[in-house]
């Protein structure tokens, strides 16, 4: 039998206002407990609502850059439940009057194909705070503290369509909503604060099977690697499950990282029955045409945009365009060093090669990136003059990195400019040929198609003798014509 | 001193007959001495209603005296006041001390206004009779055995006794009215948006408006012109400017269309409260108005929406009272579904627990369509009624309640009847429109209140109306036996 997988998203984004959604207390993250809380967040009596208009138009950004309707009149609604970190004992969220509507977007897969994820809709809703189970609450009476700095943090919701049939799909989807969220500046997009979170409605189904299979939610996924381990351990669970004779109910799974493996949320005897209406403390939210077309005109260049353009403008291949757009961040300092070095090529190379590596191995953003663009496109302009060849640049790159200065300033400091004097390699190809007679003679006894590789062992040791400094096209050259003289 | 209304204090202190503090002093003495029978008071200010009467007669001395510079007032006790108690009328709030004014008081305060207290009421203003009170029963000054209406039964029993000349309170079905009525004050309900909610406690969000409840209406009027102002921390407040109220109040009232709604008029309604409100008719008759029958067909619709859509409302508004953050919370929970089972199982009363479970049934799955959704559109066309009989007349009149104020306890264990109190009122409100209760006469030696509905946002001419019927008449200068310390 073959299985199908059948995965739809539920995003969570924190909006990066600077207030929150419904008061005024301050955003930022970190904050000590209950210190970014006011009496709207802690819903003390007689307090009331503010929407944030920013809040909308970020909802409205987001909306345009996904292709969706946008809600001209949406609604907020009151979600109930009881629960410490939701101090009114109500989340305000909208349901059937979204402010974005259907949308879609194009996914680009590692292995060069697209597909289009349909939106079903994306709503704004205030997030939750915080239940902390930490010793230093813990008194021996399991007690438990409550933070509420988070309480009433502006989010939009963006519910998917059934559309992804991987993890990998599910994980590119993601991706480009992160893609989306940050280049638009609505959202810093950082998965370990908690700005960006995603539930998974996976289910499984015979391929050729139009009805969808019974699906489970796994919740609160806060990296792209859980992501994938989780859908593809829920996938199988579920297929095994099935093929056992078994069946899959609807329930909310969490993801044990540690384990990899999904587990049921205690189960709930009877469903959650949310009662939701409107909340009598909001009007209606009313967006003018003009309104929604100003945030259009204002809208930056999209991934996809940029992505085209780089491919035209840099002729890069779609592969690395793709890569290159896929953080804003990236997608700048990629343009910085292609503009200050003039060799958009060797850009796109050393921005996702060595400085890929560099930024993993440090665990850090590009904003705070070791090497500036600046000092890339240094290096990258003394590469193409030669001053340096593409070995000794990483050895120069790797001095920058540790704050060593430019690249002509370690270069200058530890001399490693090129040698590409005829007079010099020529002495040097000269002392290697001469003490190393036995290869030279293989190589004369050689037949002609294996002498270019046997080469090499000249090569290095030229190389070797020049402490990596000697031009190597120019070795290559040099030495060719003195070995083919000997032949 | 205790008889003057806020028009002649406002005077009195300007003319410097008298001071704030000789004022302030002698009605706290008279709350002192007679509203231990009233209980129209949960929480007396009396220090902080000198300090701020002293620096109102500094004020007054220099010149420089606000609207209201002086007078005494009192804030029903769902209006946050900070540092100052303020419980709603229950268990769960006992303990509460806001951090934060109300609109409401903070525009009282900039307008020189001195608050003795905080008035009585039911339980979250879920009442007709002020008996759900956890601080007891209100008693109708006019007889002590009787109720003196609710949910803003202290606010009304305090003015009627003559303990203070005007108080704060709100309306979600008639609480500002029907207690008005029943003690023979006079109260006002505004537009829905008029008066700013930021503070004040809520019951039905969409419903509840804050409004004054005074001796006369050129008091009320006085009053409205401070508490209505725009307010961005209340996003339901209506973005128009401040007006003075009193403006309009000496117009003729000559030509003036008067609806008459027949279904305001029919069964149920006592004989002599009908009396008193078709002698009120005449009167306006001979003033010059003229009247027109009008229908509110969906009339009869209004106490079953209602009763769908304010427990609806609070069913959510009061899930913030979960023994977490603030209020009452029951002794060594054993979790957290202890917490919260016994927190509001403890702290709340019959009343309001019977309407949380009533609203969140109402907004169940299953139930939702049937109920909340049907009694939306219910509204709509009680909305709609209303805005047709305005396009044929400027007020609607009839009476504000079916019946006089009833015995302590007699529609106690009966919430039906209960409900039935505010058959007259609850109208205006899921219209939104402007209501007001007027003395009009006595039926069995007990006050009966005329009932005055205005278009959106016409309190002016409301307010016009009515004193132009107190010019006429001195109903509302009766005095409850209950406001002299001998009739105890």
């Amino acid at each position: 039998m073959e299985w199908e997988v059948v995965i739809g998203l539920e995003v969570h984004v924190q909006l990066a206002t600077q207030s929150k959604i419904f008061s005024g207390a301050s955003t930022a993250f970190g904050a000590a407990p209950n210190t970014q809380a006011c009496a709207v967040d802690l819903a003390m009596p007689g307090t009331l609502p503010v929407p944030n208009e920013e809040a909308f138009r970020f909802a409205v950004m987001f909306g345009l850059a996904m292709n969706a309707g946008i809600g001209k009149r949406s609604v907020f609604e009151r979600k109930n439940y009881f629960y410490p970190d939701l101090p009114k004992g109500y989340q305000t969220t909208q349901l059937e009057k979204p402010i974005v509507g259907e949308g879609q977007i194009e996914i680009h897969l590692e292995d060069g194909s697209s597909k289009t994820v349909r939106l079903h809709h994306a709503h704004l809703e205030e997030d939750a705070g915080k239940s902390l189970h930490e010793a230093v609450f813990d008194s021996g009476h399991g007690m438990s503290g409550i933070d509420l700095n988070r309480a009433g943090t502006p989010l939009i919701e963006i519910v998917s369509e059934p559309d992804m049939r991987s993890a990998a799909e599910a994980v590119a989807y993601l991706k480009k909503i992160h893609s989306i969220v940050t280049y638009l500046g609505i959202s810093d997009g950082d998965m370990s604060q908690g700005s960006l979170r995603c539930d998974a409605n996976v289910s499984v189904r015979l391929k050729g099977e139009e009805e969808l299979g019974t699906r489970a939610e796994i919740k609160n996924l806060n990296s792209f690697r859980f992501i994938e381990k989780a859908i593809k351990v829920e996938a199988q669970r579920q297929i095994d499950l099935i093929e056992d004779g078994g069946k899959v109910i609807q329930e909310t799974r969490l993801y044990d990282a540690d384990k990899n493996e999904t587990r049921s949320m205690r189960s709930k005897e009877v469903a959650n029955d949310y009662r939701y209406f409107p909340c009598p403390d909001l009007l209606p939210v009313v967006l003018t045409d003009d309104y929604i077309e100003q945030i259009r005109g204002e809208l930056p260049e999209l991934p996809d945009a940029k992505c085209a353009r780089f491919e035209t403008n840099y002729g890069l291949s779609a592969y690395d365009a793709d890569q290159l757009t896929q953080e804003r961040a990236t997608a700048d300092y990629f343009e910085q060093v292609a503009a200050k070095s003039g060799e958009p090529k060797l850009a796109a190379n050393w921005v996702m090669g060595e400085l890929a590596a560099l930024l993993n191995r440090e665990e850090k953003s590009i904003a705070d990136s070791p090497v500036s663009a600046e000092h890339l496109a240094g290096l990258i302009a003394r590469i193409k003059d030669n001053t340096i060849s593409s070995k000794i640049a990483k050895q120069v790159f790797e001095a920058m990195a540790n704050g060593d200065g430019d690249a002509d300033a370690v270069i200058e400091a530890k001399g490693l400019k090129q040698v590409s004097d005829t007079g010099a390699i020529e002495k040097m190809v000269d002392e290697v040929i001469a003490n190393a007679s036995a290869q030279v003679e293989n190589y004369r006894n050689a037949d002609p198609d294996k002498r270019p590789k046997m080469m090499g062992f000249f090569v290095g040791q030229i190389m070797k003798a020049s402490k990596g400094q000697a031009n190597p096209q120019m070795i290559n050259k040099i030495l060719k014509e003195k070995l083919d003289a000997l032949l | 001193m205790h008889q003057l209304t806020i028009a002649e204090i406002v005077r009195g202190l300007r003319d410097k007959q008298f001071s704030s503090v000789e004022i302030t002093t002698h009605l706290l003495e008279r709350i002192q001495q007679l509203d231990s029978q009233l209980n129209s008071f949960i929480t007396v200010t009396g220090d902080q209603a000198i300090k701020a009467a002293a620096a109102a007669d500094d004020r007054l001395a220099q010149g420089d005296a606000p609207a209201l510079c002086g007078v005494p007032i009192a804030h029903k006790d769902i209006f946050c006041t900070t540092g100052v108690r303020t419980s709603c009328g229950s268990k769960m709030l006992d303990n509460f001390i806001p951090p934060y004014d109300a609109t409401v008081v903070s525009n009282f305060q900039q307008a020189g206004a001195v608050s003795l207290g905080k008035t009585n009421m039911d339980e979250f203003a879920m009442g007709s009779s002020n008996e759900s009170s956890f601080y007891g029963a209100v008693k109708n000054p006019w007889d002590i055995e009787r109720i003196p209406g609710g949910s803003s039964g202290g606010s009304a029993a305090a003015v009627a006794a003559q303990l203070v000349p005007g108080t704060t309170a709100t309306d979600t079905g008639g609480s500002i009215r029907q207690p008005a009525a029943m003690t023979g004050t006079t109260g006002l309900k505004p537009t829905y948006g008029r008066v700013s909610r930021w503070g004040m406690i809520a019951f039905a969000s969409s419903l509840d408006q804050g409004g004054p409840i005074a001796r006369t209406a050129e008091d009320a009027a006085l009053m409205l012109s401070v508490m209505a102002s725009p307010d961005k921390k209340d996003s339901t407040c209506l973005d128009h400017p401040a007006e003075d109220f009193s403006a309009k109040l000496n117009d003729s009232i000559q030509g003036l269309k008067i609806g008459v709604p027949s279904e305001y008029l029919s069964d149920g309604l006592d004989t002599e409260v009908r009396e008193r409100v078709q002698e009120a008719l005449n009167e306006y008759v001979k003033l010059g108005a003229e009247l027109v029958e009008i229908n509110l067909p969906h009339s009869n619709l209004a106490v079953p929406a209602y009763y769908v859509i304010a427990p609806a409302e609070a069913s959510a508004n009061l899930s913030r009272f979960d023994g977490v953050r603030y209020g009452y919370r029951c002794e060594n929970p054993a979790d957290l579904r202890d917490l919260y089972m016994r927190s509001r199982g403890e702290g709340f009363g019959e009343e309001v627990k019977r309407r949380i479970l009533v609203g969140s049934y109402a907004l169940s799955a299953g139930y939702y369509d049937a109920y909340y959704n049907k009694a939306q559109q219910v509204r709509r066309l009680i909305k709609q009624d209303f805005v047709d009989a305005f396009d044929k007349v400027d007020v609607i009149m009839g009476p504000t309640a079916p019946n006089p104020a009833f015995k302590l306890g007699e529609k106690n264990s009966d919430p039906v009847a209960m409900y039935l109190e505010d058959i007259y009122t609850i109208a205006t409100n899921l219209a939104g429109l402007p209501g007001m209760s007027i003395p009009c006469g006595f039926a069995r030696g007990l006050p009966v209140g005329l009932q005055i509905i205005g278009n959106y946002l016409d309190e002016a001419r409301m307010l016009n109306v009515a004193h132009q019927f107190q010019q006429a008449t001195d109903w509302h200068q009766k005095t409850a036996p209950a406001t002299t310390p001998t009739a105890e």
